[in-house]
């Protein structure tokens, strides 16, 4: 009797158990199916963020495009909107004239301390300078926006006396040391996978170091080299507090770096803090100008993805 | 000796190597312009800012003259920023990660997404800001408000997430995986109880470094309108706000040199911030990365 009972309570204890296991595989099965789903959404979002920009650059570029022709927003050569004269080019000028200092400062800088890092320091130098040049690419923009208008200015005043206080030149060096870390780490890392028997080949063959670098690593390595070079010019052309900072507000067709000028990131900064109000055409400019440096910098980018993508050498 | 002129050879020899000698030199010069840059940077600011760090600049509102000045309202505003953030791209980052790592079939359109977050993560922020300007703050009308802010941010920082999770995600190796599949456990076990865990290191690391990025961004929160004076703190996620750098930028476009003192001390706190950040994403990596 007393066992039957125990085989009962066992029966239901296995019966429940089963239920139990059949509930949680239901469970379990359930959300092995909504998992996914809901991982696609996540995904999804950041197509939509590109499909967000691309929308909100180009509804209100239109909005803008039907009140000022297109065409003399393109050519024209006076940006002053608050007199109604919407011509982007002194814009693109002095993003241009930024970028291209900021090249010449960075370029040269970044490449032989790749260069240097690859070729020549032992591990343990490169496994301290590295980081500490890395370090320079995580400081805050303001940061160096800050340092441009309080510091750089003022040497550069020194050498320069008809420089302003506002200018493109400062700007320019700084926003280019801000960049080398990109060049010099993107390169190294492409120099650093060339396979040593290249290198040793031609140490064999009586090349010096400098040889080396410069007729093996170098070609060897260039298409690496050009992407990171196209990927921080691209990023020079989008820089916005150091210009803002440093550089002033006063749009101008020019290249005299001594000047204050203004960027097209720059402008939006300006456009957005005034007095602008929503539906006005200054707020519709925004996004004119918004969507210039947009194009600028996707064209940028995907050449940078291209050549890497194109002209990789594999070993 | 049968036409070689050991004696030009020799001179030209000793010109290879000086020249490399001296290109040396410049190489490693061309480092220290860099390095030198950043210690000059921060050794300015320190010597500019240390004055007017004190207790009092922490815990202060903005206020008409530099010496009552303070970054409270800042500082309270960046960290509320993060924890906006931080849950969101954290979510979305490693979702997408996952998704496109485990999930996602190798075909045009998983390209296509990843094609797209490259792209995503080269565009300026400060474009990221007119999106937020008009989608957080016009169209779904939240106005200039703290939620605005972070949600933008959070687009911003959301490709960095995804590629440091997706390369973690990538360095688990495939027999743990495949160990766990054989013990009978599903898709969704494996990724949560053995891939997951196994690339945690990774994605904090990736992530912490993605929200310093978050603290230090101005451009794209002046568009989508931050305060940059602001005598309370934000009661809600629809409160106004202010953040560190917007604090530190309104500082430096003033005239005054005391200001300047008083924008240096909030940059002084704000690479603190940043420091102590990039600190736990050192000790992470080193303290949990395990080697398969």
């Amino acid at each position: 009797m007393g066992k039957a009972l125990q085989n009962e309570a066992m029966n239901i204890d296995v019966q429940t158990m089963i239920e139990n296991k059949r509930k949680k595989k239901s469970v379990s099965g359930k959300l092995e199916k909504l998992i996914p789903a809901f991982l696609f959404l996540c995904a999804a979002v950041s197509v939509l963020t590109t499909a967000g920009i691309l929308f909100t650059l180009l509804r209100e570029s239109i909005t803008f495009f039907s009140n000022t022709s297109i065409i003399d927003f393109y050519t024209g050569t006076q940006w002053s909107p608050w007199t109604g004269h919407f011509g982007v080019l002194p814009l693109i000028t002095g993003t241009l004239l930024i970028t291209l200092i900021a090249a010449i400062v960075a370029i040269p800088l970044g490449l032989m301390s790749a260069i240097f890092l690859s070729e020549y320091a032992s591990d343990r130098v490169r496994k301290i300078i590295k980081p500490t040049l890395e370090v320079l690419a995580g400081i805050p923009t303001v940061v160096y926006g800050f340092f441009a208008l309080t510091f750089v200015t003022p040497l550069l005043k020194t050498f320069i006396p008809g420089l302003g206080i506002f200018n493109a030149l400062s700007a320019g060096i700084v926003v280019g040391i801000m960049i080398i870390p990109m060049i010099a780490s993107l390169s190294e890392d492409a120099m650093n996978s060339v396979p040593n028997k290249l290198r040793e080949g031609a140490l064999a063959l009586g090349a010096t170091r400098l040889e080396v670098a410069l007729k093996v690593v170098l070609p060897a390595a260039f298409s690496g080299i050009v992407a990171s070079i196209v990927l921080a010019v691209s990023r020079a052309i989008g820089e916005t507090m150091i210009v803002v900072i440093a550089a002033g507000a006063s749009p101008a067709l020019t290249f005299d770096p001594t000047r204050s000028i203004q960027t097209l990131t720059a402008f939006i900064v300006q456009g957005a803090t005034g007095d602008t109000t929503f539906g006005s055409t200054i707020y519709y400019s925004i996004y004119a100008v918004g969507a210039t440096l947009f194009v600028f910098t996707l064209l940028m980018n995907m050449l940078s993805q291209y050549i890497s993508s194109k002209f990789r050498e594999e070993y | 000796m049968l036409g070689i002129d050991q004696k030009n050879i020799l001179k030209r020899i000793r010109g290879r190597v000086l020249l490399n000698n001296v290109l040396k030199g410049l190489f490693f010069a061309s480092t220290t312009i860099g390095l030198i840059f950043l210690a000059l940077l921060l050794y300015r600011i320190l010597t500019q800012g240390i004055g007017y760090l004190n207790s009092g600049f922490i815990t202060s509102f903005p206020a008409p003259y530099p010496e009552e000045a303070g970054i409270f309202a800042g500082l309270i505003g960046s960290l509320l920023m993060i924890a906006i953030v931080a849950p969101v791209a954290i979510i979305l980052g490693v979702g997408t990660a996952i998704f496109l790592e485990e999930y996602a079939y190798k075909n045009r359109w998983t390209k296509f997404i990843q094609i797209n977050i490259q792209n995503l993560a080269g565009v300026p922020s400060i474009v990221y800001g007119l999106l937020g300007l008009t989608f957080f703050v016009y169209m779904l009308r939240l106005g200039y408000t703290l939620l605005a802010g972070g949600l933008t941010m959070s687009l911003l920082v959301l490709p960095v997430i995804v590629v440091a999770a997706q390369e973690a995600i990538r360095s688990v190796p495939s027999d743990i995986k495949e160990a766990s599949y054989g013990m009978g456990a599903s898709k969704w076990q494996t990724i949560r109880r053995v891939i997951l865990p196994a690339a945690l290191p990774g994605i904090l690391t990736g992530t912490i470094l993605a929200l310093s990025r978050a603290i230090g961004e101005t451009a794209p929160l002046i568009i989508v309108g931050a305060a940059t004076a602001l005598y309370t703190l934000p009661d809600s996620l629809l409160s106004k706000y202010t953040v560190m750098p917007i604090q530190i930028f309104n500082w430096t476009g003033r005239p005054q040199e005391e200001w300047q003192f008083v924008a240096a001390a909030g940059i002084l706190v704000l690479l603190i911030v940043l420091l102590f950040m990039n600190a736990i994403a050192v000790f992470i990596r080193n303290k949990f990365q395990k080697r398969y």
